[in-house]
């Protein structure tokens, strides 16, 4: 007798559970701990105070991103607060035997821009981090989301995290999406149709043509913001776009082992037949450049659509909340976003900020100027990145058309590290959040695709890229 | 004895939703690396006027507000990072429960693990209390996490969900690391047949 079909959720999830007793959350093995500086000060006291080691420091690797500055890397410069984590996270590693990709090291950057790049995320691993975008190595088939600081106490001690099981739900991206249309305008169209809350309690599985033509970078993009959907994760299964990206990277199995896990990852795709709790289908066949206009990442429209009437939206607390939008953003109802001015660009964040963001990026910007008046900053995602691209001679691209070109980090994406908006100022950002005062207090955030950022950097205001291409 | 007592208190209105983690406790303030101090921060770009003054008519900071123990919030409440220092500034300013339609999944996650306690109720319900606590701040509310229910000063009590170890850690001070560590031997048989897969 065959067994149930089983989806790549269901499946990693399996491999993974360690226990299960009744009336009590699974307990779940961690393959991959991440840590950064922000969010585990608090989870290494605790170690102290109980008297606890760090079970598997060779599951566990650290790096520091989210306040680290992004210009000169002189200590002197940094915030004496930021200072204090950095020095904090070097002396837990030190103390706690953690592998350590400090300011000072070649290969750090943004978490989850580093860890796929290294090798580290393998296809059917269970990845937890201290950020909710730990997401984005669900691209790779794996099971991978965010938790709090009590959790990566937890996981740091013992390697498991306690977890109620989630629901599944697939994405179908169905269709080729037309040319000016990137993994970023799919992931937004996707939480403008479903809304911020739609993926509360399940595990994505984005799936159909769309998806699988993506490159690896494309795939990260989307299940980077399956948060902002409200999901716990986002996986895509795995296939030989993914094999290819990863192998002969650092911490990629090599030789024998390399074939063994080949074999393993080859079974993790969803089987025919399995059943979803949930399911949605996007055509993207008719997608257009997608952007937001509001305060959370589902009020995004179509780049030439104007911006919607809160009375346009039956449920009354949708209509507040996009009343409420609009006047922190000071937008006219009906009005088009084309066109409007723009201060700021910036290019990075774990959502946009690897090689082929920057190359997409670059080639549109070449040969044109950012706008007078307007501040473009370009920050790679790590300094790999940032040596790949400058190999390539993008950098000269951006710096000869007026950008700033950067060290890696989170940068303006969460304004922890001195980048970010003045109040008042619009920006087109390419990373993953335009909460109220996400890139600096008062500023107003138009989320975006590379090209409709370099667009926008282009023109000095909103602008579709398919006009530059 | 009880590790949590019933809370009765009257409630501080918050009733928009999605209000997101960004809001609850701006990034700027993340720079720490103490649990302690956050309720200063609470809200903190709704709650001071930009020259650090406080807004007197942000809901925190009316006179009814002071005291409160709980927060009646919109659907969605807690959206975005994973940021634990929400749940920590929650706690700093004095809150033990916040009510709403619905949480995120990782917050409602980290406001468990420090006692403060997500009360779920049904959309009608919640519309009813929100307008009860517009026209009178000052009702006072118990919630009897034993009973698992939420005592409005009138009208019927309301039932509210929470999963069976999430009460247990509650109420007898039980700590989800503590049940972990029990686990060890289990681990180390996980371990065991498991370790084909590579390690970092």
């Amino acid at each position: 007798m065959s067994r149930a079909p089983r989806t790549l959720f269901e499946k990693v999830w399996q491999q993974h559970v360690v226990e299960q007793e009744p009336d009590s959350p699974a307990v779940l093995y961690v393959d991959l701990h991440l840590i950064h500086e922000v969010t585990s000060p608090q989870a290494f006291a605790g170690l102290r105070q109980r008297g606890l080691k760090v079970r598997r420091p060779d599951r566990t690797v650290a790096t520091m991103d989210h306040g680290t500055p992004t210009q000169a890397l002189d200590s002197e410069l940094m915030e004496v607060q930021v200072a204090r984590q950095i020095q904090q996270l070097e002396t837990n590693c030190r103390d706690f035997g953690v592998r350590l990709y400090d300011l000072a090291d070649e290969q750090r950057g943004i978490v989850h821009v580093m860890g796929p790049e290294l090798g580290l995320t393998h296809p059917g691993m269970t990845i937890v981090c201290g950020d909710s975008h730990t997401s984005t190595h669900g691209a790779f088939g794996a099971l991978a989301f965010g938790i709090g600081t009590s959790e990566v106490e937890g996981v740091l001690a013992t390697q498991c995290l306690l977890q109620r099981r989630p629901k599944t739900f697939e994405v179908r991206l169905a269709g080729r999406p037309p040319q000016g249309v990137t993994a970023k305008d799919l992931i937004l169209a996707f939480i403008a149709q479903v809304g911020v809350e739609a993926g509360r309690g399940y595990v994505i599985e984005y799936t159909g043509e769309a998806v699988q033509a993506l490159d690896m970078e494309g795939r990260m993009t989307v299940c980077n913001m399956s948060i902002e959907a409200g999901a716990r994760a986002g996986m895509i299964a795995p296939d030989d776009t993914t094999f290819q990206y990863l192998a002969g990277r650092e911490f990629a199995p090599q030789g024998a082992s390399w074939d063994a896990a080949l074999e393993r990852w080859r079974r993790l795709p969803s089987d025919p037949g399995s059943s979803y709790d949930k399911r949605v289908t996007l055509d993207v066949t008719r997608l257009e450049p997608m952007i937001t206009y509001g305060t959370n990442p589902g009020m995004a429209i179509p780049i030439s659509s104007p911006v919607p009437g809160p009375e346009t939206f039956a449920d009354p607390a949708q209509r507040a909340a996009v009343e409420k939008a609009l006047a922190y953003m000071d937008l006219q109802p009906g009005k088009p976003l084309l066109g409007h001015p723009v201060d700021v660009v910036f290019l990075g964040s774990c959502t946009n900020s690897r090689l082929s963001d920057l190359r997409q990026a670059a080639a549109l910007l070449s040969g044109r100027k950012v706008a007078p008046g307007v501040r473009m900053l370009v920050v790679p995602g790590s300094q790999v990145v940032k040596r790949q691209a400058e190999a390539e001679g993008l950098d000269r691209v951006f710096k000869a058309a007026g950008a700033e070109w950067r060290e890696s980090g989170c940068s303006m994406c969460i304004a922890m590290n001195g980048d970010q908006l003045q109040p008042g100022q619009y920006a087109v950002s390419t990373s993953n959040r335009n909460f109220e005062g996400r890139q600096g207090r008062g500023g107003r955030t138009f989320l975006a695709s590379p090209l409709t950022a370099v667009a926008a950097a282009v023109a000095g205001a909103v602008s579709d890229p398919r006009t530059l291409m | 004895m009880t590790h949590f007592p019933d809370i009765v208190s009257h409630a501080v209105l918050l009733p928009e939703d999605d209000v997101d983690t960004d809001q609850i406790i701006p990034a700027r303030f993340l720079k720490v690396v103490d649990k302690r101090g956050l309720g200063e921060a609470l809200f903190a770009d709704w709650r001071y006027r930009r020259d650090g003054t406080p807004d007197p008519e942000f809901a925190l900071n009316r006179p009814q507000a002071q005291g409160a123990q709980i927060l009646l919030a919109g659907r969605n409440f807690g959206c975005g990072s994973s940021r634990e220092h929400a749940a920590w500034a929650l706690r700093g300013w004095g809150l033990r429960a916040v009510i709403a339609p619905s949480f995120a999944d990782i917050f409602r996650g980290n406001a468990l693990k420090n006692g403060l306690l997500p009360v779920q109720i049904q959309d009608e319900d919640h519309q009813r209390l929100v307008a009860l606590v517009q026209r009178e701040p000052a009702a006072r509310f118990t919630v009897d996490l034993t009973a698992q229910l939420l005592v409005p000063p009138a009208g019927d009590p309301l039932p509210f969900p929470i999963d069976p170890f999430s009460k247990r850690c509650l109420l007898e001070g039980m700590d989800p690391l503590t049940y972990l560590l029990s686990l060890e031997p289990r681990i180390q048989q996980y371990e065991a047949r498991h370790e084909h897969t590579q390690s970092a």
